[in-house]
């Protein structure tokens, strides 16, 4: 919300490590529960937003 | 000189009626507090002092005095930037910002009707001057009513037509009617919006409510409606639930999605209804030719 923050993807949540590489942090996931669960804790603390890929990978992004 | 004093005070007795009626908490909830009325009350009575001395200027003749009316032009369009830095810095602080449109909107008519309030000053305490007490009186109900018809504009309701929509989810997608919103990844999320979350579909009647629907700020501006109306359940953390305007590229329709502290579907059809049509946002392309022979 905050001038101050920026947007653009934050970090990424995901099942497979081979789909996601970059400059993103990455948080792999034993399960579709646990994926859940690091992508709530994660955008609620980055006040950002998780988006679904479909492809297995959560993406956390501020708008 | 007495003689002047009633000219001075029929026609600031005007303006600042007039200034009194044109004040009122509306849709725009603004200004919603006591000092924002004194601001612009004070204001209103400074403009309509001027515009009523401006007749016992030139009745004196004094027509250098009559110059000093230029002077309070540039006043007020300083209340148009006032009330834009105001509304800019507030801006922050909304859960769903107005956006840059409807501040322009809101701070251009602050100024103009500053000038109306002048204008209505003036002409009566000239009909007064000119026609006496009568037609003082007489010119100056006239004027409040004219100023008071340009209180209310054009709404949505006015050039669409705004029906309730399904809110579901494709997958992680979701979509109001035909048109794809955004891709909501947590479960959680997604079941409360199934839960909480409402959309209407606004269909523009013709090309050019399909032109003033595709401004942006518009849009803006119909979602800061609903929510003022409705409220909100989007927090600072839960970026899920801001409500989002969104159009359908081939038709022009455009489709609202918001997640309302009060779920009521004919609230939130009668809240986009009276969304004001921002004088920005208002384009009438079948005016032009180009635009007409667009239309066939």
């Amino acid at each position: 919300m905050s001038s101050y923050e920026t947007s653009g993807i934050l970090a990424a949540v995901t099942l497979d490590k081979d789909l996601v590489t970059g400059g993103v942090p990455i948080f792999l996931a034993r399960n579709e529960e646990e994926r859940e669960k690091i992508a709530l804790f994660v955008s609620k603390s980055l006040n950002a937003m998780v988006h679904d890929l479909e492809n297995g990978c959560y993406i956390i992004i501020r708008h | 000189m007495e003689h002047y004093i009633i000219t001075i005070i029929i026609g600031t007795l005007v303006g600042s009626l007039t200034r009194v009626l044109l004040l009122r908490v509306d849709y725009r909830q603004y200004p919603g507090f006591p000092h924002g009325y004194i601001t612009h009350l004070a204001l209103g009575f400074i403009a309509s002092a001027l515009g009523a001395v401006a007749v016992p200027a030139i009745m004196k003749p004094d027509y250098t005095a009559f110059t000093f009316l230029a002077l309070a032009a540039q006043q007020f369009r300083e209340i148009r930037n006032m009330e834009r830095k105001t509304l800019e810095n507030m801006e922050e602080t909304w859960m769903v910002q107005r956006g840059a449109d409807y501040i322009e909107g809101i701070a251009r008519t602050f100024e103009a009707r500053n000038y109306l309030v002048m204008v209505a000053a003036f002409f009566s305490s000239l009909a007064y001057e000119l026609a006496g007490l009568t037609g003082g009186i007489g010119m100056g109900v006239f004027l409040i009513i004219f100023a008071l018809s340009f209180r209310t504009g054009d709404s949505i309701g006015d050039i669409c037509e705004v029906i309730p929509e399904k809110v579901y989810f494709k997958g992680s997608l979701l979509c109001v009617g035909n048109i794809n919103f955004m891709s909501v990844g947590l479960k959680e999320m997604q079941g409360k919006i199934r839960q909480d979350a409402l959309g209407v579909m606004i269909k523009p009647k013709d090309d050019d409510a399909r032109a003033t629907l595709s401004n942006y700020g518009q849009r803006l501006a119909i979602a800061h409606t609903a929510s003022i109306v409705l409220g909100t359940k989007k927090d600072v953390d839960i970026p899920e639930f801001t409500p989002l305007v969104r159009k359908d590229p081939d038709t022009g329709k455009v489709a609202l999605y918001i997640v309302p502290a009060e779920k009521d579907q004919d609230a939130l059809v009668a809240a986009v209804n009276r969304t004001p049509i921002l004088e920005s946002a208002r384009v009438r392309p079948s005016k032009t030719q180009a635009g007409r022979i667009a239309a066939d």
